[in-house]
């Protein structure tokens, strides 16, 4: 993996727009921009590294329907997805779905420039072959038992896994191999899952992941993976934060490792999303959250931290330096932290009070890059090479 | 016919609220727009052809909930999304 030596810009996507966050090489800098699509709910913004210069952005309004953004000039001109993520016309008497949102989308294999994945809720994977301008499902996964959309929060029948309805929130491309999937949701039938036939068939992957919330809580299928994520260096190792805790995988094994179970018993081992190191396999940050009682899901004690392990999750460090030392209430959702690939590691997160966080030396120390902004729904980096 | 295109939806006719469009039906008219203004049906319509849920339609100043609801060359329709929001 390389390290990065060039300008960063993270990308900010909020529930009222999207905004940048611009650095000089040395990171010592950073300028606000933005915003674009005030007024958008943005759910997700990724700039392509294999060009550097596309940029797919998710997006939404409170009462229009979802579409895809696209630029190919890093955010100079906008284009509108020609057909964005949407269901198949349903045959009579079936479930007739509507994607409410698409929740993430992600850069295909270096071998496919082209291709982008996207998951949405109602939980589905949909492809792109055209950098984003339209998007087919996938129906392997879509069709399978372990994609059983459910109908918008309030509506009649079962209801879904979290308020914002079932989403397939997580997809990891094995760099070795383009046909080698993993989808995480957080849904009825939700979990981890795998594919090594280009998302054809699918098997899930959730021995050893707890969920407390059902009579059995190790369930084949419905746990609640909040965030999936895999080091490009050791593509059969896979770490997840999920809702009962901090996980590690290490294949050809099938059985996740609670490494959680290594934080402090104060503080827990629950949280949205997890951050790796570009360079180190066996370094990872969080940032937890209460999970206690009625499940506040801010910051325990009103006091922010990340916390970082450089041993694969064996010990964890407490990584506070510059954060609100009380009274702080806020949270990172599962797209919130973002990490890049200088030498040290630049550890970003934008919460839930509309604060974006930087941390030049692996989330030693904290200083706030901007705050003011809205609701933060995901952090990305993109970085010029 | 007249159709009246609600402030969200402006950057699709170019900032124009007015805009012609013909078609016998509300869902001929909503594929006629669409061939003129690319993407304007899917905000308003969903992938099952049914109108998305904070989206209003009348025709002639009468609240319309069904796509197939015949129209008349002389129609007037305003589509409207609903002011709840956050």
């Amino acid at each position: 993996m390389h390290t990065a030596t060039g300008p960063v810009t993270l990308f900010v996507a909020t529930k009222k727009g999207l905004w940048t966050l611009n650095s000089d090489p040395a990171r010592e800098r950073f300028a606000l921009s933005g915003p674009e699509f005030l007024g958008h709910i943005i759910n997700h913004a990724v700039l392509d590294p294999r060009d550097d210069r596309t940029l797919v952005v998710a997006a939404r309004t409170g009462h229009l329907g979802p579409t895809i953004f696209r630029s190919d000039d890093r955010g100079k001109r906008w284009k509108e997805a020609s057909r964005p993520p949407a269901f198949p016309k349903a045959p009579d008497g079936k479930p007739a779905l509507s994607i409410d949102h698409t929740f993430a989308v992600v850069p295909g294999h270096a071998s496919e420039p082209d291709v982008w994945y996207a998951g949405t809720a109602p939980e589905a994977l949909f492809r792109s072959e055209d950098a984003g301008d339209t998007w087919e499902p996938v129906a392997g996964f879509n069709d399978s038992p372990w994609a059983q959309a459910l109908p918008p929060p309030g509506a009649p029948g079962p209801q879904p896994g979290t308020p914002d309805g079932d989403i397939l929130h997580s997809i990891v491309i094995d760099p070795r191999d383009p046909a080698h999937l993993y989808v995480a949701s957080s849904a009825t039938a939700g979990g981890v899952f795998e594919s090594v036939d280009a998302g054809g068939s699918w098997q899930p992957l959730n021995a050893g992941c707890e969920a407390n919330f059902f009579p059995d809580p190790y369930p084949e299928v419905g746990q609640d993976p909040h965030c999936l994520r895999q080091n490009p260096l050791t593509p059969d190792v896979l770490w997840q934060q999920n809702h009962c805790g901090i996980y590690r995988l290490e294949r050809p094994s099938d059985t996740w490792d609670r490494i959680g179970n290594n934080m402090p018993e104060e503080t827990g081992d629950i949280g949205f999303g997890i951050g790796l190191h570009p360079r180190e396999p066996d370094t990872a940050w969080v940032f937890p959250m209460d999970g206690t009682d009625v499940w506040p899901r801010i910051s325990p004690s009103g006091r922010p931290a990340v916390y970082r392990t450089r041993d694969a999750g064996q010990t964890w460090q407490r990584c506070d330096h510059g954060l609100p030392r009380e009274q702080a209430w806020y949270n990172v959702l599962r797209q919130g932290l973002a990490v890049d690939a200088h030498d040290p590691v630049g550890v970003y997160f934008g919460a839930t009070c509309g604060e974006i966080w930087g941390s030049l030396d692996e989330a030693l120390s904290w200083s706030c890059l901007a705050s003011h902004l809205p609701f933060v729904l995901a952090v990305e980096v993109g970085e010029l090479n | 016919m007249k159709v009246s295109i609600p402030q969200p939806l402006l950057s699709y006719t170019n900032g124009v609220q007015w805009v012609e469009a013909d078609g016998t039906s509300l869902d001929a008219l909503l594929r006629a727009l669409d061939r003129s203004y690319p993407g304007i049906r899917f905000r308003v319509v969903d992938e099952q052809d049914r109108p998305r849920r904070h989206i209003r339609f009348f025709v002639n100043r009468e609240q319309v909930d069904r796509l197939d609801v015949a129209l008349a060359p002389t129609d007037e329709i305003h589509i409207f999304q609903a002011l709840s929001g956050g």
